[in-house]
């Protein structure tokens, strides 16, 4: 017999009784994607550490919990969970419903691959469980999957269960000379190689010996963590990897915006993490952005906007399988209260153009 | 470099990343006085080809069950050769009015392949070439009748390995693997069958033809990916699978740790992941099956043992032993009697087999097994196990126990023989009973095999009625038509009804 959680009938009576809801984390990915839903009922879930048990690697927490708070208790038992938001301050619920993995995910997979179980709250307010709380299970569909990077559309995310790891023995950033393209054949497990045009940053994570051993063969210099690029006018870009090499020398070539003078006069900013396929570009004006979306989708890519650029498109593309994922939208969310127009469900009347195509000009 | 070209063709696509050709409508007009098995038949082979179906009465016995126990009846089999003729053979199906279930090399042990409702068998095994491998990228994308194991040797030459490895890795196929979300012992550290699938090229319900997920990192929008992995055939086929391919560790080492109790055996598990240490693989074995597996292959594992601990290692050579000496340290700590580290890839290779070997060992013991498939809490796994053997010697069953320890799963194994009288009745007992005992210590229902028809009452266990309408939503959005593997995974009665007629505040 599965309980109904008393801790949560706020929520589901808020969700319930609203006529359009907006669920609100951290606010620190407030502007990924679609823009925010106006007039819509902000609710917010719970926070805190519900049960963590060290030994079995799992953490359950309410959505609201801040990913500093979760970082600390963890760390007070020598783990981690490997969300990794820009900023600390964002929330459980928020990192997963946004489904930005974080700067590790070339060693640790992506953010969903980190969910076990998720049980959110629905349009009318029912809490709904989907997944199981141990590390391996196959019981029924992969619904946590299918809430990672929903962006509330199809409930609010109540809380969650989580995979841990021990933390790594030692943690080590250093840059290396060697090509960019090379580093991952050089070393085992990678955290993050990360590359910005100019200098290749990696992340060597794991037992003490062995980080040695790798900072030895990438001939690598102990170095501060690096920034991630930031600006005003922010996105992310994702193309096959494959595909970096000519996306990354397409980017260079944008550096004649704003009278030339190479990128970093232009306020464009880019650094990709090598083997994953994203790139993070950040820039002082909105149509540098534009420009790096152009360059992305011409090798096949495209860029999500994170933050700024209010005149562009939050995604550029139109959804891959949209009348699939309408279906689902609807069947979980019939009236379409959950963050209406966060995700572009319903394509662009034709003859219109793309807010994409215009520049914000600011 | 042509394997990579190839690839870079398959992989790269134009904005947006989807494919979904058109194969024209399907007819939605259906002429009831065709809708017999001859005219199945008949329209399968004029479609697909003389020879690409059949419907003897051996071909139907053989496909009327898959490595489970549940046996259903197929009206007809059909054997596509790519994707193009699993389109048209769901066309074909959805013209006949009829449901249609996928089968790779039917090594299921939940009856996910079971035909149910007299559904056209589709059979993904003559669809078994590498299509393309990136060694750079670790990526190749696969047709889904490549066997498990066989995609691990084309690839071993570029120093890659395909991570899942299911007991069954000889025999099962990659389309297999998807559909169950198949895991194994070397899951552990690397994770289960979706996490190493990037995209899946698929048929739908409809016949329409999709790919979910992609080469590049992010989609946008809902993981339909992450859906279709784990939906056991529901949410449609899969005709072509991108995976993730994992380096070759330069060190490997395998541990061999016996306990004379098992109690001893779960506390050095627990030991070794709060040391810090995540095992490749983290595998136990129990006195009766460490007994029958010594006997069977002679691998030197000791036959007085309560509970033997088989675990792997790998990495770069300081780390791996570094790790090998805390994992004899946690071992002896606890009352390891002997700590055995495998000298050589030989005797590697001969623990293994003791392990893999399980089941073949079984068969000298009794005619029949019935393999429990279960997950609990890592600490539950002691508790547990005290129930699971009490079960077992209360309905008077032999019963062993060989398990992935390091992630809590369970796989109880009664050894029996069918021609006993009333002995599937006290094999059913038992197993309900374990079930039960899992789901009360907060596990789950299935850790690797899936759900299926086997354990398809069972969900209410685990799911309420609101989870379980959930799950019955997200299906039906993939598959309207309710063609795809029907009666699979949810139990009747999952919907709950239009969520919109409800009224407000009312809890269904």
């Amino acid at each position: 017999m599965v309980a109904l959680l008393p801790d949560y009938s706020e929520l589901q009576d808020a969700v319930a009784a609203a006529p359009a809801v907006s669920p609100v984390g951290g606010r620190t990915h407030w502007e990924v994607g679609g823009p925010p839903p106006a007039g819509a009922v902000e609710v917010s879930a719970p926070s805190g550490v519900v049960t963590f048990d060290p030994d079995d690697l799992t953490v359950t927490v309410n959505a609201g919990t801040p990913y500093a708070e979760l970082a600390a208790v963890l760390a007070e038992h020598g783990q981690e969970c490997a969300l990794d938001p820009r900023d600390p301050a964002a929330t459980v619920g928020g990192v997963l419903a946004t489904g930005l993995s974080g700067h590790r995910r070339l060693r640790w997979g992506p953010l969903r691959d980190r969910v076990l179980e998720v049980r959110f709250v629905t349009a009318d307010g029912r809490l709904v469980k989907g997944g199981g709380p141990t590390v391996k299970n196959v019981s029924g569909f992969d619904l946590p999957r299918l809430l990672v990077g929903s962006l509330g559309t199809l409930g609010v995310i109540a809380r969650t269960t989580l995979r841990c790891q021990p933390l790594p023995a030692a943690s080590v950033w250093c840059t290396t000379a060697l090509d960019p393209f090379a580093v991952r054949a050089a070393v085992l497990r990678p955290a993050c190689i990360r590359f910005d045009g100019a200098t290749t940053h990696v992340l060597l994570e794991g037992e003490t010996a062995d980080v040695a051993a790798e900072l030895a063969a990438i001939s690598g210099t102990e170095c501060a963590k690096p920034a991630w690029p930031d600006a005003a006018h922010r996105g992310r870009i994702s193309v096959p990897p494959a595909e970096l090499r000519v996306l990354l020398e397409r980017l260079d070539g944008l550096g004649g915006l704003g009278g030339g003078g190479g990128l970093r006069a232009a306020g464009v900013e880019w650094a990709a993490e090598m083997g994953v396929g994203t790139v993070h570009v950040a820039a002082g004006a909105a149509d540098a952005l534009v420009a790096a979306r152009d360059a992305a989708e011409a090798v096949g890519g495209w860029l999500l906007r994170e933050q700024g650029a209010p005149g562009i498109d939050g995604f550029g593309i139109p959804l891959p399988n949209v009348a699939l994922m309408r279906r689902i939208a609807e069947a979980f969310d019939p009236t379409g209260k959950c963050s209406p127009g966060r995700l572009p469900l319903t394509p662009a009347p034709v003859g219109v153009p793309l807010a994409g195509e215009q520049s914000d000009g600011s | 470099m042509n394997t990579r070209r190839g690839i870079a063709r398959a992989c790269s696509h134009s904005v947006p990343s989807t494919i979904r050709r058109s194969l024209g409508p399907i007819d939605g007009s259906i002429d009831t006085s065709t809708d017999t098995p001859d005219a199945l038949l008949a329209d399968l082979r004029a479609t697909l080809g003389p020879d690409r179906a059949r419907a003897e009465p051996l071909e139907l016995a053989l496909y009327s069950r898959d490595a489970g126990v549940a046996r259903g009846k197929a009206a007809a089999v059909c054997f596509p050769r790519n994707g193009y003729d699993v389109a048209q053979a769901v066309r074909v199906a959805a013209r006949h009015d009829r449901p249609f279930v996928v089968r790779g090399s039917g090594t299921g042990l939940a009856g996910g392949a079971t035909p149910l409702d007299d559904p056209l068998v589709i059979v993904t095994t003559q669809m078994n070439r590498v299509l393309g491998v990136d060694a750079d990228q670790r990526v190749a994308w696969v047709e889904p009748g490549v066997l498990n194991l066989d995609l691990s040797r084309e690839v071993a030459h570029l120093g890659l390995h395909y991570a899942p490895d299911p007991s069954s890795q000889q025999a099962c196929t990659i389309g297999g693997n998807v559909g169950t979300n198949a895991g194994g012992p070397h899951c552990l550290s690397s994770g289960v069958t979706s996490t190493h699938v990037l995209a899946v090229e698929c048929v739908l319900g409809d016949g329409s033809v999709a790919q979910l997920g992609g080469l590049e990192p992010d989609i946008p929008g809902y993981d339909l990916r992450g859906c279709f992995v784990g939906s056991e055939g529901t949410m449609g086929i899969a005709t072509r699978v991108a995976v993730r391919l994992t380096p070759n560790p330069p060190v490997v080492r395998t541990l061999l740790l016996d306990f004379l109790s098992i109690e001893d055996a779960a506390a050095t598990v627990s030991g070794i992941i709060a040391a810090g240490i995540v095992p490749a693989a983290l595998e136990m074995m129990d006195a009766e099956i460490t007994r029958a597996v010594e006997d069977f292959v002679g691998a030197g594992y000791p036959r007085d043992a309560a509970a033997v601990l088989l675990v792997e290692l790998d990495g770069l050579p300081d780390g791996v032993a570094h790790q090998v000496r805390e994992v004899e340290r946690v071992g002896k700590e606890h009352g390891a009697r002997t700590v055995r580290v495998a000298a050589d890839e030989a005797e590697r290779a001969l623990l293994w087999k003791g392990r893999k070997s399980a089941f073949g060992a079984i068969a000298r013991i009794a005619p029949d097994y019935y393999l429990h498939d279960a997950v609990v809490p890592r600490t539950k796994l002691v508790d547990v196990l005290r129930q699971v053997y009490a079960i077992a010697a209360e309905q008077q069953l032999t019963m062993m126990n060989v398990f992935h320890a390091g992630d809590g799963n369970l796989h109880p194994l009664i050894v029996f023989d069918a021609r006993e009288a009333g002995i599937w009745e006290r094999v059913e007992r038992a197993g309900d009973e374990i079930l039960a005992a899992c789901v009360a210590a907060g596990g789950v229902l299935s850790g690797e095999h899936g759900i299926g028809i086997e354990k398809r009452d069972a969900m209410p266990l685990i799911f309420s009625p609101d989870d379980l309408d959930a799950q019955a939503r997200l299906r039906d959005a993939f598959d309207p038509s309710g063609r795809a593997n029907p009666q699979k995974v949810l139990p009747r009665g999952s919907r709950c009804g239009e969520l919109v007629r409800v009224p407000e505040g009312t809890w269904i």
